[in-house]
């Protein structure tokens, strides 16, 4: 029932142990040129996801060049010193591997999925392209179009999407959270060749890397895999620093809305600006976690039970608080409203229902519910090496260490009613960006 | 890596599957494993949306919708808190061809799982407050869609690939068709699709046989030992050589376009499913991509793929180009279409789609989840245990000869059935 949301990561939530300490099958190292290196080992099937995360995103994007985080990760399957174009694609995909890369507002990130005896392969192809990368204009100017397609597909195209890009600048004053990670189309157009390259040298280093590795390999193994390949690259000196504008408190309420004749369905959203997991004071972040799941985690939730089953007001209605994040983050309240309720009727409904759960204590059950449900799954995450790799990847990649992650299903088992309670004083109208959808009058 | 014994798996995946018959009859295929405290269920009875009634388009879609929305004595409410209670995970869809059920549980819960899951199958309630509920949520749902490109490229693609046939209507149909759905029809859909001789299981996890054969007894038993689904007709793609174009006002257009495909059961297929692989396959070096993408900066996606249906087999793709250079994309693949129709792929094509598929094939393997998918997928494709260890092998015995003929009969002279949805320049 998220789908009113675009691209949000999954909050973390990783790794199903019940106490604090390292779990058994998960090593974490630095190389001696600062590249940080997480072995999570899942032997039952011979195959290994391995990933390079880089602790740079959208939100790094040097002003009037917007986009180019995720412009690089393109041109970065355009070939090296060593390799030719397309050479690596080619490659992965004789071994019968699979690959692809994405870019968030933190980080960017490049992986490949292969059987275990091609991880050498993969790897010694990765740490190339993290020095050797070659680019020349007949290579950058058609993925600069590929990029311009790839933004008409996902934004222009949908109305629902550009109300998004529109909320978030207003969520987002200050702070590169409110510029699109795909970058605006008028900057988009104007990226060349040495915009890349400067952001490439800028960022693409061991000391701003992490190798994370899932799969069917021992600890032994990758550290000397992991020496023989990454470890040769030479050190840079000093990690580069995220420099970002932050947010100044948010003190007045900002109505969006936007209304189209592609329209055919109204919907309701409201954002606010949270702590983050990396930003918050001990005890928040999971709190707001817990709070995210009791409001709009499902059929039994808050909202879901207030506004569709009991008021009948809306056909849908959730919450999502993305609390992976190097910076204060979001959290998101949606709501699509039945035939005949006007948003602004919905809108109070849901202001409502906040106010009722900061004013009063939350039910016991439903807190028990929630919290049974996020350690679930972290057991249910255990069954998937790609998305575990994930998980760690971006929680390294946005501030937290190992541990943090580690003590994460016990830090929420401790959430009380109370805390919960109090996170939900951050929900504030005053302090929110609504977002109305809505046809064309006619 | 010419060496065709790498390709042979270290161990068999076949013999780790365990067939579960229970004393009603019904079967599960089980892949024991204990790494991950957790069970893992898929299953799919045959008959989806081609069962609607007349007029009444997206009924199967509304029925799987139902089934955890109150069943036996809970209703929707409390059946979704007794779900949550113990972080179970129920839920189900529908297609053309079946309607299909996932479950996860922790190990420790396996058994209120099984019982939640039987009260779905068994009984849903259907209640009058949630059938509107569910009927709300659909209407909303194809509103939001009604003028998202590519719904509305697929929905026009299929009514001209399928005229007079439940393939030619859209699935989770239209705002009239799903405002006319009644009760009556529901439950006439449940007696009929729901029946012990209709439904393929695969489970994965921490449970033993003879567990399993219990709770499948207690789950399935009840039900009635034989379906009264409808058949449909076997159907072939039509609108060869149509360029429909839907009129919307954006600044990119979605294309969709097909021809016909090759069965399953054909001796071509795998040497098919080659050929496509090396024209539009998932692959940063398909043809498709190099030539739309790499080359020219056409699109961000482009593929083709083989749909094998039930009742149809399709080869079908989509790209989206700025409406500008809508019509160069669609030229370009044809070009390509029709050189891979008129002199198929080339040895070193042929060798590396056999890697790529053959090295591939484990991926489809590394989760509970996607393992259960999988067995599932081939029980209704009608293979044994087997094919787990035989697949590959196939794979391998693709030569070029092989894939030039399928090529051939697959591609033809290159002529498409096309929709746009957009504004496309020159493309009438």
């Amino acid at each position: 029932m998220n789908a009113l949301i675009p691209s949000v990561g999954l909050t973390l939530s990783p790794n199903g142990a019940q106490n604090a300490a390292m779990p058994a099958n998960i090593s974490h190292f630095t190389l001696a040129n600062g590249m940080e290196v997480v072995l999570i080992e899942d032997h039952r099937a011979p195959v290994v996801t391995h990933m390079v995360w880089y602790k740079n995103g959208s939100a790094e994007d040097l002003p009037l060049k917007s986009g180019i985080a995720h412009f690089l990760e393109h041109l970065m399957f355009k070939g090296t010193k060593n390799h030719a174009k397309g050479k690596f694609s080619e490659m992965v995909a004789e071994l019968g591997g699979q690959e692809n890369a994405f870019t968030s507002n933190d980080y960017t990130a490049y992986f490949q999925r292969v059987a275990r005896d091609h991880l050498r392969v993969v790897m010694d192809y990765e740490a190339d392209r993290m020095i050797n990368l070659v680019l020349d204009d007949a290579t950058v100017d058609p993925e600069r179009e590929v990029v311009m397609e790839e933004r008409r597909m996902r934004t222009d195209n949908d109305p629902a999407a550009q109300l998004q890009e529109a909320v978030q600048a207003a969520l987002f004053t200050q702070h590169p959270y409110g510029r699109p990670v795909i970058g605006w189309g008028h900057e988009i157009e104007t990226l060349n060749r040495h915009d890349a390259i400067a952001y490439y040298e800028r960022f693409y280093t061991p000391e701003n890397a992490i190798l994370v590795v899932a799969g069917d390999i021992g600890h032994e193994e990758l550290t000397r895999l992991a020496n023989e390949t990454y470890g040769k690259i030479p050190a840079r000196g000093a990690k580069p620093e995220r420099l970002r504008p932050q947010e100044p408190p948010a003190r007045a309420h900002r109505l969006v809305s936007l209304s189209d004749e592609k329209v055919e369905q109204p919907s309701l959203q409201a954002l606010y600006l949270v702590p983050s997991v990396s930003t918050a004071k001990p005890g928040e972040a999971e709190a707001l976690e817990v709070l995210s799941h009791m409001l709009g985690g499902g059929p039994t939730s808050i909202l879901y039970k207030g506004l569709v089953l009991d008021q009948k007001i809306a056909v849908a209605a959730g919450a999502y608080y993305m609390g992976t994040a190097v910076d204060d983050t979001r959290f998101y309240v949606f709501a699509i409203p039945n035939d005949g309720v006007t948003l602004e009727a919905l809108d109070a409904a849901v202001e409502k229902i906040l106010e009722a759960v900061r004013t009063t204590p939350v039910d016991a059950g439903d807190l028990v519910r929630a919290k049974t449900r996020l350690v679930a799954d972290t057991i249910y995450a255990q069954d998937s090496q790609a998305s575990l790799a994930r998980w760690f990847g971006a929680a390294l990649a946005t501030g937290m260490s190992v541990g943090d992650i580690a003590s994460w299903p016990q830090r929420v088992q401790g959430v009380q009613a109370e805390d919960v309670q109090k996170a939900a004083e951050y929900l504030q109208k005053q302090r929110a960006v609504t977002g109305y959808l809505m046809p064309k009058e006619p | 890596m010419n060496d065709l014994k790498i390709a042979v798996p270290a161990s068999s995946r076949a013999e780790k599957v365990q067939k579960v018959i229970a004393p009603c009859g019904v079967e599960a295929w089980l892949v024991e494993d204990y790494a991950v405290p957790i069970v893992a269920l898929d299953l799919a009875f045959g008959g989806g949306s081609s069962q609607d009634p007349p007029g009444k388009g997206g009924a199967t879609t509304m029925l799987s919708a139902l089934l955890d929305e109150g069943a036996g004595d809970l209703d929707g409410e409390a059946f979704h808190r007794a779900l949550d209670d113990d972080a179970i995970e129920l839920s189900f869809s529908a297609n053309r061809d079946i309607v299909s059920g996932h479950m996860r549980t922790l190990a420790a819960h396996v058994g209120q799982a099984f019982h939640m899951l039987g009260l779905a199958v068994q009984a849903p309630r259907l209640d009058a407050d949630s059938v509107e509920r569910v009927r709300a949520q659909l209407l909303a749902g194809l509103k939001r869609e009604t003028n998202d490109p590519d719904s509305l490229a697929a929905r026009t693609f299929r009514a001209i690939a399928f005229p007079n046939h439940p393939y030619g209507l859209p699935g989770r149909g239209d705002l009239t068709t799903v405002a006319h759905v009644t009760r009556a029809d529901l439950v006439a859909l449940h007696g009929s699709i729901f029946a012990r001789d209709n439904v393929k299981i695969a489970v994965v996890g921490a449970i033993d046989a003879k567990t399993l054969e219990g709770l499948l007894e207690t789950c399935f038993g009840p039900l009635p030992a034989q379906n009264s689904i409808t058949r449909p007709t076997m159907a072939t793609l039509q609108g060869v050589g149509t360029r429909q174009v839907v009129d919307l006002d954006l600044s990119q257009s979605t294309l969709r376009f097909g021809r016909p495909g090759i069965s399953r059961k054909d001796p071509d297929f795998m040497a098919a499913v080659v050929a496509n692989h090396i024209l539009g396959g998932g692959v940063f070096s398909a043809r498709l991509f190099l030539e739309v993408r790499e080359k020219r900066g056409l699109a961000y996606t482009v593929y083709s793929q083989l749909a094998s249906f039930d009742h149809a087999d399709i080869l079908m793709g989509a790209t989206s180009t700025k409406n500008e250079r809508a019509l160069e994309s669609l030229e370009v693949i044809q070009a390509e279409i029709r050189a891979m129709g008129r002199d198929g792929p080339s040895l070193a094509e042929v060798e590396k789609a056999r890697k790529y598929l053959v090295g591939s094939y484990a991926l489809r393997f590394d989760t509970s989840t996607k393992i259960a998918g999988q067995l599932v997928g081939l029980q209704l494709e009608g293979y044994d245990v087997s094919y787990l260890d035989n697949r590959n092998r196939l794979i391998e015995s693709v030569s070029l000869e092989d894939a030039i003929r399928a090529s051939e009969r697959l591609f033809g002279n290159g002529e498409l059935l096309v929709v746009a949805a957009g504004r496309p320049v020159g493309m009438a």
